[in-house]
């Protein structure tokens, strides 16, 4: 075997390597998609408008997405008056999943199913949980892959902050 | 250069055609199901320990806990 050959096959592993691997396809930087075009199960907040909006991926079978419910429902209650909305988007398979663990972690903001799996498929979220926190002109601004207890607390806290500032 | 041409594609072939499924983050529910775990039975998770133990001279190094989330 020569050496040109070898090249190819390594150049060709890598090119195999990074289909295999893909980051979320939603950046930071992107506008967020319009949720209302997806079959969400469940209500949607009625506009989006000017608001700060942290949309959340998670499942019933994810653990750090339980202990992150409690965090956001307090995020939620302490700056709705100021333009924030969390929007929570289960990715359960099944609906009686998602309502089992909603009763056991109740919260006060929007969830959401995405039952048939089309927007998560469009945003592709790296891990459960992730979040986008998007600005009020509807951009993403940060991402949060998985959620690491007061670490991210704070972040949330920090950049919520400096989002809902911007007048809208 | 045809062998070379079907050394190339075969090894192509063998890239991309192989039997590993990419399973997403969001789709991993049934893999984190509790009948997916091996030690869901403790008492026969302690047996099992207990034959490996003293029949099979292996031990151990089975009591990280592993489940199919892959999450955070």
């Amino acid at each position: 075997m020569n050496t040109s050959l070898l090249k190819k096959l390594a150049v060709a592993t890598l090119l195999a390597g990074t289909l295999f691997t893909a980051p979320a396809a939603l950046k930071v930087g992107d506008t967020a998609p319009d949720l209302a075009g997806f079959k969400l199960e469940g209500p949607l907040p009625s506009s989006f408008k000017g608001k700060v909006v942290i949309l959340d991926f998670w499942a019933s079978w994810c653990g750090p997405c339980a202990e992150s419910f409690p965090v956001m429902d307090e995020l939620q209650k302490k700056y709705q008056d100021q333009g924030l909305v969390i929007v929570a988007v289960s990715v359960d398979e099944k609906a009686a999943k998602m309502e089992t663990f909603l009763k056991k972690n109740p919260v006060s903001f929007t969830v959401v199913r995405d039952a048939e799996h089309k927007l998560v498929a469009t945003v592709e979220p790296p891990t459960m949980p992730t979040s986008f926190i998007i600005d009020r002109e509807g951009k993403v601004r940060f991402l949060h892959s998985g959620f690491h207890g007061a670490t991210t607390r704070k972040e949330y806290v920090e950049q919520i902050e400096s989002l809902l500032k911007a007048t809208p | 250069m045809k062998l070379r041409l079907l050394f190339t594609a075969g090894t192509a072939a063998l890239l991309f055609t192989t039997g590993c499924a990419n399973v997403k983050p969001w789709e991993r529910g049934t893999l984190t199901d509790d009948t997916m775990r091996a030690d869901r039975h403790p008492i026969e998770t302690a047996q099992a320990q207990h034959i490996w133990f003293s029949r099979e001279e292996a031990t151990g190094g089975s009591g990280v806990g592993g489940g199919g989330c892959g999450c955070n």
